[in-house]
């Protein structure tokens, strides 16, 4: 009982934490399976790449590394979605063990070309909001170049678990394909295009994250976190400076 | 450009923008629509700001302060966690263009410029972290316990 109540707790949390959840609301939601289950005095300790969990009384505690940490909504939303359905009493911890290793196994994703034309669109669009130019005859060289960059950081990260290779190398693409359209004649900044394009891969949530997790006392995430963000805009940056110095 | 016609694109280029990036993160489809509203809300206020001239800071924490409070509004009505809403609403106002400008002026040896887009990094994503803690504030204060009933 006790073992899977604390494995149902972790796996809870892992998902979170892959997901990109903040931290306060991993701590509250495996907090709340515990005493749901009947532990009431449970105590949990989360960091970015490892969770612990413990009961008082019987001298119980688990662990588990998170290896992988991306951004995915869908998980944030099923699992607490899970947890609220245990809370009600609709499922036994045994049913919300299987749901949830069932959501880790399968989380429902968009198809991928939807999610490059997303990407395309952000791309654009962000580039007339951030230039502040109205400047509409860059827009479908940023959105050719803002899908296509994407779709080269999808792939790669497919290949390789090095999310610090899938993001130089989406961000070179960005910057080859915005430089080749600017030397055909399809556009005219290549700076504004540049800037929309990168947008899908920049970490500008994870930096206001972090920041977010330590102003709210979580100072070993916020730094966690943070340095992984710092790693990504180094990253991005170095991928499209390596554009700017060669030609 | 009419100011009319100037807010309509503002308005809609960042619901589309908050939209297509919800799309990339894996929102679910329901949360989708009010998502891009919670997006196109915070940059209207932050734009209008910015038109005001009242300084970047002021802008950013009041436009992350009404992306939070859309936020909180819109997971009642859902019943789905708060982020969901204003991570994808974040992404007009976050300084991720600013990161990228930093390290590419970094790179190509730009040690003045560099240092001071760091720090207007910095300076940007606490004034829109202060404004979410804010809107948590008020979320703190207004809640209301029938939702605990539900568990008990």
């Amino acid at each position: 009982m006790e073992n899977e109540l604390l494995a149902t707790c972790l796996l809870a949390g892992r998902i979170m934490i892959e997901g990109g959840s903040e931290m306060y609301r991993v701590d509250d939601t495996m907090t709340r399976i515990a005493q749901n289950a009947g532990a009431h005095s449970a105590r949990v300790f989360t960091t970015p790449t490892g969770l612990f969990v413990g009961v008082d009384g019987p001298a119980a505690v688990q662990i588990a590394p998170v290896a992988q940490r991306g951004i995915d909504m869908e998980k944030v939303a099923g699992v607490n979605n899970l947890s609220r359905q245990f809370a009600a009493g609709a499922l036994t911890l045994t049913q919300l063990h299987q749901a949830l290793e069932k959501l880790d196994a399968h989380t429902p994703f968009f198809p991928v070309w939807l999610q490059i034309l997303a990407a395309g669109l952000c791309s654009t669009t962000l580039m007339v909001i951030f230039a502040q130019a109205y400047d509409w005859f860059d827009m479908p060289l940023a959105a050719l170049v803002g899908a296509a960059g994407f779709a080269v950081y999808y792939k790669v990260s497919r290949l390789t678990k090095l999310q610090f290779i899938s993001e130089l190398l989406g961000a070179f693409a960005v910057a080859l394909f915005a430089w080749l359209g600017v030397r055909v004649g399809i556009g005219r900044s290549l700076n504004n295009i540049i800037i929309g394009a990168v947008m899908p891969l920049v970490p500008g949530v994870a930096i206001t994250n972090s920041i977010r997790d330590m102003l709210a006392g979580h100072l070993l995430s916020g730094m966690a976190r943070g340095m992984e963000a710092i790693l990504s805009a180094c990253a991005i940056g170095a991928g499209v400076a390596i554009i700017f110095r060669f030609f | 450009m009419p100011l009319a016609l100037q807010v309509l694109v503002q308005v809609s280029f960042s619901y589309l923008s908050t939209i297509a990036f919800a799309i990339i993160i894996n929102v679910p489809h329901k949360a989708l629509n009010l998502a891009g509203w919670a997006g196109a809300a915070g940059w209207l206020v932050y734009w209008g700001l910015m038109q005001l001239a009242t300084g970047r800071m002021l802008a950013n924490l009041l436009g992350a302060l009404t992306i939070g409070l859309c936020g909180i509004v819109f997971s009642r009505l859902k019943k789905m966690p708060v982020i969901i809403f204003n991570i994808p609403g974040l992404v007009p106002l976050v300084p991720g263009a600013t990161a990228y400008q930093a390290v590419r002026a970094l790179v190509l040896g730009d040690l003045d410029e560099a240092l001071s887009l760091t720090f207007r990094v910095a300076m940007v994503a606490g004034a829109i972290a202060v404004g979410f803690l804010l809107a948590q504030l008020v979320a703190e204060m207004t809640y209301r316990r029938p939702a605990k009933k539900l568990k008990a």
